[in-house]
């Protein structure tokens, strides 16, 4: 195409005393002081985010170390070593991780399409308000409900349980006669996470594309065959993820096991039983205002240990929910 | 207050994409000059350098010089936000300042820039830019009200009031009709009439009729393909551009055989 | 989706149960339920309402399946169990509710918010001490965090590009996970290298709270900065504005309200936490208004010491812990609410 560009007769103006030639190079941006001090100070917010986390740990690192040289007669219980010591806890934590998982994933989906897609347009939003309340309610008060309210309550079926149904091991007796048992911490946890899985689950479930939804409808499904066709495969990864968060959640929560469990040093799947394994945040919890020395460093270490276990969750949560932004082009 | 615009081979890119090839320009004082051609032709993209907004945009930079009276924009040291304050701008939809007042609006050039101003100098100024933006009369018992709280057209003019209360050489508008309706159009282009006794205005638009009704002069700008970059196809007076323009695409274009 | 109203043809009508069905099953089997219970002789509520809810399910489903057909069945099923899963989620809330107001309206009394346990074994004392410290670790927490939270966002948001700012992203996120226990092992670690061991201070408290702040400030005032339109910032740039007067008088006003509700809900959060100041702030029973020195008590840490060491009249003890228990949900829920009112009232209505 010609071009025309050019306008007619212009007067030439005299051109500044830039150069004629422009450098590739876009000239130095100009910064005013209050632009530097301002983003600087911004910046070093920022970076202090990252000392801060480098920091705890290496404090977190170099506080725990004397606690894997341990003596046998620094470490409490019948431990010989730091690993022993540690490991009933690891899998006491994970293990009453687990059961409130086990109670709160189902729940939390059922409650969630309660709230989208069974309950009055209307009253949706206050239901939702009103689940995320369980989320406001501290946990030492957990705590004090879950030994005061909670085991009693459920003591009478544990020992129906263990008198009926004590064939199958993980309701072998004898049971405990106050209640606090691992599984009433199950419980108690399950009712912490259980707003973190519902506000998560019920975000995914309002995302569903409503043509899926009203395709579904057309072909002549019923409400629930319309939720297993569009609605729960649209969500599921949401939904893993939004367990795994709140297994992480499960994992470092201290107050409301350390006030319901009464613990032992052991590893056992036993649920109803007054001999249960302690986690490890309930153990730091218990432990800590009282020792002292090396049992200090030994506390701190599992610390450490319940830090990694529950990035290692974290982490793999997030990295579901960004695959899942990858794969789905809406933001 | 009103300055003569030149530009020399002037080019912009997105990161390595050019999007803007070799333009050469002139818009003289006091007129309006249209910009026209299809979308995606970097019309709006070429506005922006005219003050230096396209910096706003990661990646965008620009080759070539824009003189605003003999001074280059691109020179060594020059400072975007005093070319900002000399070259003022009006958007696509309208946006004023929700959190302000009408009056505190018209004075946020001002007050943004932390400026003292007595009150009867920003009484007075609120007043002259709103008459200049032919709102005065619409919003002068409500000026603590919202600037939210009026009706699109309103907004938009409450926009030019806004741009022209910081006293800029050059206005540059941005399709400032696109969100209105016909009536809102018509008021703002009267405006635009008026305000070209006492500024350089460029306008870029897609409505071609609103070109012929308000500019002096129209540019048209065209696109080869996706992918290629936006190029000026001619410049002239708007009366020739649209009787009887001199390249073929200019003609396809303002008569609507495509585009 | 119900068929309400009865259609033209037939072929569409038969086999529907009325709309009242499932209220006259739920009013039979509570009947029922009831009635073997008084039998049996042990009326119990929470027995009555779970045979109830069992008899309830079974029933309409079979009576569906014979009506309707299997599909409707199973479908009318999945509507009775969802509607249960919510009613179950809404006991436990319902029972916290319950018990701590009862409990705690025990020693809910003036006593309670002027004295300290300085001196008290038995009844009688309150948490003055315990509110005090809470408020001014929190206050403490408050000011470290809000500024690195608010700037960090603002960084990420405004500024941040590249590496860097993916690392902070990431290490927010990675922040947000941490237990809050190992927040306060981190504050002892960090204070242990000053003061030496068994160090006890109201400012590692600040400090392990922090840690479990920025990353909840960030992240909420992040999502508000992104609300703010771009046109706002441009129109201001276009006025000739420097770029940190546009953040600082354009963005930051526009986002205010939403702001201000991100720094309420995270104190509302933090507040309630026991375990960091187990860790590193300890336990007294009298008044420290220093948070440089010595141990300092905090509401949640009152209220899990009133229980886990009572003295000589336990149930004093306990009332006390009650007591504590509601002060603090009032405390949060008092913050929540008016989080949410700030955020309806004055946010700025962008809407178009």
């Amino acid at each position: 195409m010609t071009t025309t560009a050019q306008p007619p007769a212009t007067p030439v103006q005299p051109v500044s005393p830039g150069k004629p030639e422009v450098p590739a190079v876009p000239p130095k941006v100009v910064q005013r002081p209050g632009d530097r001090i301002f983003s600087g100070s911004t910046l070093a917010a920022g970076i202090l985010i990252l000392v801060t986390l480098a920091a705890v740990a290496i404090f977190l690192v170099a506080q725990s170390l004397p606690a894997f040289t341990a003596d046998e007669s620094d470490i409490k219980g019948d431990a010989t070593n730091f690993l022993s010591y540690v490991w009933p806890l690891v899998f006491g934590t994970v293990w009453a991780a687990f059961i409130a998982l086990v109670i709160a994933v189902p729940l939390a989906i059922m409650v969630a399409l309660f709230i989208t897609h069974y309950a009055p347009r209307r009253l949706a939003q206050s239901l939702g308000y009103v689940i995320d309340l369980l989320a406001a309610v501290p946990s030492v008060v957990y705590g004090l409900w879950g030994i005061g309210v909670l085991a009693p309550a459920v003591q009478p079926v544990y020992s129906w349980l263990v008198e009926n149904m004590g064939w199958f091991p993980l309701f072998a007796g004898p049971v405990s006669g106050t209640g606090r048992t691992i599984l009433t911490v199950g419980i108690v946890l399950a009712v912490m996470i259980l707003p973190i899985i519902t506000s998560l689950s019920r975000e995914i479930f309002l995302q569903t594309p409503k043509l899926h939804e009203e395709a579904a409808l057309a072909l002549g499904a019923t409400r629930w065959e319309m939720i297993t066709i569009a609605v729960l495969p649209f969500g599921r990864p949401g939904i893993v993820s939004a367990s795994m968060l709140g297994l992480g959640r499960a994992l470092g929560e201290t107050m409301a096991v350390a006030m319901v469990l009464s613990p032992s040093l052991i590893v056992s799947l036993v649920l109803l039983q007054s001999q249960n394994p302690n986690t490890i945040a309930a153990n730091i919890a218990l432990n800590f205002p009282e020792a002292h020395g090396v049992g200090v460093n030994i506390l701190i270490a599992s610390g450490l240990i319940l830090f990694v276990i529950t990035f290692v969750v974290n982490f793999i949560s997030r990295a579901i929910v960004d695959r899942r932004k990858a794969f789905s082009g809406a933001n | 207050m009103s300055k003569r615009i030149e530009v020399k081979d002037l080019k912009v890119y997105y990161s390595s994409f050019l999007a803007v090839e070799d333009i050469n320009l002139t818009i003289e004082p006091r007129t309006v000059t249209a910009f026209i051609g299809p979308s995606g032709c970097g019309k709006s993209t070429f506005l922006r350098t005219l003050n230096r907004m396209h910096e706003v945009i990661p990646g965008a930079r620009v080759e070539g010089e824009v003189l605003i009276d003999g001074d280059n924009l691109y020179a060594q040291g020059v400072d975007p936000v005093l070319v900002r304050r000399q070259v003022g701008m009006v958007f696509q939809r309208p946006n004023p300042f929700p959190t302000m007042s009408i009056r505190d609006n018209v004075l946020a050039g001002v007050k943004l820039n932390n400026r003292k101003i007595t009150k009867t100098d920003a009484d007075d100024l609120v007043e002259k830019s709103l008459r200049g933006a032919n709102l005065w009369n619409e919003v002068k018992d409500r000026l603590e009200k919202p600037g939210s709280s009026i009706s699109g057209g309103q907004q938009q003019r409450l926009c030019i009031a806004r741009a022209i209360a910081v006293s800029p050489d050059v206005l540059l508008m941005d399709e400032p009709c696109s969100a209105l309706d016909p009536i809102s159009t018509l008021a703002i282009e009267d405006l635009i009439e008026e305000l070209k006794n006492e500024y350089t205005i460029v306008i870029v638009t897609h409505n071609m009729q609103q070109a012929s009704r308000v500019s002096d002069r129209t540019a048209f700008f065209n696109i080869a393909g996706t992918g290629k970059p936006g190029k000026l196809i001619e410049y002239d007076d708007t009366n020739t551009i649209f009787t009887q323009p001199s390249v073929q695409a200019t003609e396809d274009y303002v008569s609507g055989r495509f585009g | 989706m119900a068929i309400t109203q009865a259609p033209i043809t037939s072929a569409l009508k038969a086999g529907k149960l009325h709309r009242f069905t499932p209220l006259y099953i739920i009013l039979g089997t509570l009947a029922v339920a009831t009635a073997v219970f008084a039998i049996l002789g042990a009326v119990n509520v929470a027995g009555i309402l779970i045979v109830t809810a069992v008899l309830f399910v079974v029933t309409y489903w079979l009576l569906s399946l014979f009506v309707e057909g299997s599909r409707k069945a199973k479908d009318r099923l999945m509507t009775s169990l969802v509607v249960i899963a919510f009613l179950i989620a809404l006991v436990p809330l319902i029972s916290v509710a319950i018990t701590t107001l009862t409990n705690g309206a025990a020693r809910f009394d003036v006593d309670f918010f002027t004295m300290s346990m300085r001196n008290i074994v038995g009844e009688g004392g309150g948490a003055l001490h315990a509110i005090t410290g809470t408020l001014l670790i929190t206050l403490a927490t408050s000011i470290i965090s809000v500024p690195i939270g608010i700037l960090t966002a603002i960084y990420l948001v405004e500024y941040g590009r590249g590496k860097l700012a993916r690392w902070i992203t990431f290490l927010v996120d990675v922040m947000t996970g941490i237990p809050s226990i190992v927040a306060g092992l981190f504050a002892y670690a960090l204070l242990v290298i000053f003061f030496g061991e068994g160090v006890r201070l109201g400012i590692g408290g600040a400090i392990a709270l922090s840690v479990l702040m920025i990353p909840v400030i960030v992240r909420s005032t992040e999502e508000m900065l992104k609300l703010v339109p771009n046109e706002l910032r441009e129109a201001s740039y276009a006025l000739g504005v420097p770029k940190y007067l546009t953040i600082l008088k354009v963005v930051l006003p526009t986002s205010l309200a939403g702001i201000v509700t991100g720094v309420m809900l995270s104190v509302a959060r933090v507040i309630g936490e026991t375990a960091p100041l187990l860790i590193i702030a300890g336990y007294t029973q009298s008044m420290n208004y220093n948070l440089f020195d010595g141990r300092m008590m905090a509401l949640p840490t009152f209220v899990y010491n009133s229980y886990a060491q009572q003295g000589s009249d336990a149930q004093a003890y306990i009332d006390r812990a009650w007591t504590g228990a509601l002060s603090l949900i009032l405390i949060v829920m008092a913050l929540n609410l008016i989080a949410r009112l700030i955020a309806n009232i004055f946010s700025p209505k962008l809407g178009r």
